[in-house]
């Protein structure tokens, strides 16, 4: 059998997973940048409780593995009585696994923010809140961007750890096939080179897109 | 603490109050004595010069006053109400943070470095403080801050961001930043020390503009021994934390009257 034939018999396989690849990684990006924004700003809070269950969460987070987190949200949650669908499980783990390293970019762009623009908002009177959303948030968000195409791109690669609750993303289907036609070059190596296409033609012009977009609004391009 | 400040009036009244009043005010970072118990009246509409070589605390007066930084002892007070303190039956504490935001209202300031915010352009920096802290509608803040931008002769830039102006343009901006708050008071930390030459000239008459026009009270920290001289109603030179010296600006230029004022002066005007 040609490659070609594999994948026409395949395809739709192929093409299902990678659907669910796409959304499990749209899904967790959105948890990842959602948590990484609100751990990331709690763990600059003057309150000490407050920076203290930000620590706690990126610690956990970040100092465990991703697939111990995904069994534990997956097998251990429930005999606390949260039960999640695997799909919702899946994405849940990566968001949460991904916005603790996100949390980190977050602090780091908002402290190199230069010290005159916090003291400019301050001499104009501006409350915090205001100070930090319209003043240094935008101007944190140029900073952050190039690393978060980075942690993004291992976000879409994280995703393929769901196939192991069943999840049926890309890297599943790859498997299954693999496991019915023993194709296992074919298999995978479609699986890799979607993925790869996924990070390099797609998140990484998003997010060029998006330096240019916010480099324009500050006024550099 | 409170035993201290018990010696300080609540609030200063009666027919003389001035703008801006230093009492006893210490700041200091660990053992290092930034300012030894500073004691300065500003008046109201009077523009002050503060004069003096580095490290001497001339820039920490204004950031004190800014609320950039917090004071080691003494009182400050503004317009006869304590700045960075208030009323706590019948006793002066520490101010709350609602104080301080509605103290620091009656404060502007321009930097060294303009701090103009980048992602905005010129207007969009004018009118950022009066829509998002004063609550103007818009169209006021607009009209305020296109006003203002004319003032200070930046109208046709209006529309560009700070990395398209240049640093005399940027300052001249700030400066209208600054004003559309209507401060009482304005601070000017070294606004000519990061131009070129041949733009200070530019900053240096809107400053002279605002002199003339409008009955602000100011205080100017400059190195523009000139400048200081044509335009300020008083000159305080600062040495180690102290007033070394102050009056007329022609009388310290002219004629000081402390051997550090002259050594300083000499030695500014070797290096023109």
């Amino acid at each position: 059998m040609s490659y070609f034939e594999f994948l026409s018999v395949n395809s739709t396989r192929f093409i299902d997973g990678t659907l669910i690849t796409a959304m499990q990684t749209v899904l967790a990006a959105t948890l990842a940048i959602a948590l990484a924004l609100t751990t990331g700003l709690m763990r600059l809070a003057p309150n000490a409780l407050i920076r203290g269950i930000a620590t706690v969460y990126i610690e956990i987070f970040r100092g465990t593995s991703l697939l111990v987190q995904l069994y534990w949200i997956f097998f251990v949650l429930p005999l606390f009585g949260i039960t999640l669908e695997k799909f919702t499980a899946g994405f849940v783990a990566v968001g949460m696994n991904l916005g603790a390293y996100g949390a980190e970019l977050v602090r780091g762009a908002i402290l190199s923010v230069p010290r005159g623009q916090w003291e400019a908002a301050l001499a104009l009177n501006m409350s915090p809140a205001k100070r930090m959303w319209r003043i240094i948030l935008p101007q944190s968000l140029v900073i952050m961007l190039p690393p978060w195409g980075n942690l993004l791109i291992e976000l879409l690669k994280g995703t393929a750890l769901v196939s192991l609750i069943s999840v049926a993303d890309l890297m599943f289907e790859a498997k299954q096939i693999n496991a019915t036609t023993f194709l296992s070059a074919q298999a995978f190596g479609t699986a890799l080179v979607v993925y790869y296409v996924m990070a390099r033609f797609i998140i990484t012009p998003f997010m060029r897109w998006l330096e240019r977009a916010t480099a324009r609004k500050l006024g550099k391009a | 603490m409170t035993e201290e400040l018990s010696k300080y009036p609540l609030e200063l009244t009666g027919g003389d109050v001035p703008m801006v009043r230093f009492k006893n005010v210490t700041k200091q970072y660990g053992d290092l004595v930034v300012l030894d118990s500073l004691n300065l009246d500003v008046a109201e509409g009077e523009m002050v010069a503060i004069i003096g070589p580095s490290g001497s605390g001339k820039t920490t007066v204004l950031r004190m006053l800014m609320t950039l930084e917090t004071i080691n002892g003494g009182v400050i007070y503004v317009d006869g109400q304590p700045l960075t303190h208030m009323h706590h039956h019948g006793r002066l504490v520490r101010a709350s943070n609602r104080y301080l935001r509605q103290m620091r209202s009656n404060i502007g300031m321009c930097f060294q470095h303009f701090n103009l915010f980048p992602h905005m352009t010129a207007l969009e920096n004018c009118m950022e403080g009066p829509v998002h802290v004063l609550g103007l509608s818009k169209a006021e803040a607009r009209e305020r801050a296109e006003n203002l931008l004319d003032l200070v002769g930046m109208s046709d830039k209006r529309d560009q961001h700070p990395s398209r102006l240049s640093g005399g343009q940027q300052q001249r901006v700030a400066i209208a930043r600054a004003m559309a708050m209507r401060p009482k008071v304005m601070l000017f930390d070294e606004v000519t020390s990061a131009l070129d030459p041949e733009v200070i000239g530019e900053v240096t008459n809107v400053i002279r503009k605002l002199v003339s026009e409008h009955n602000l009270t100011m205080l100017m920290v400059t190195h523009q021994m000139g400048f200081a001289k044509d335009i300020s109603d008083r000159v305080c030179f600062f040495f180690d934390g102290k007033i070394e010296e102050q009056g007329a600006p022609d009388e310290l230029f002219g004629n000081p009257k402390k051997e550090r004022t002259q050594q300083f002066l000499s030695a500014v005007k070797e290096a023109v």
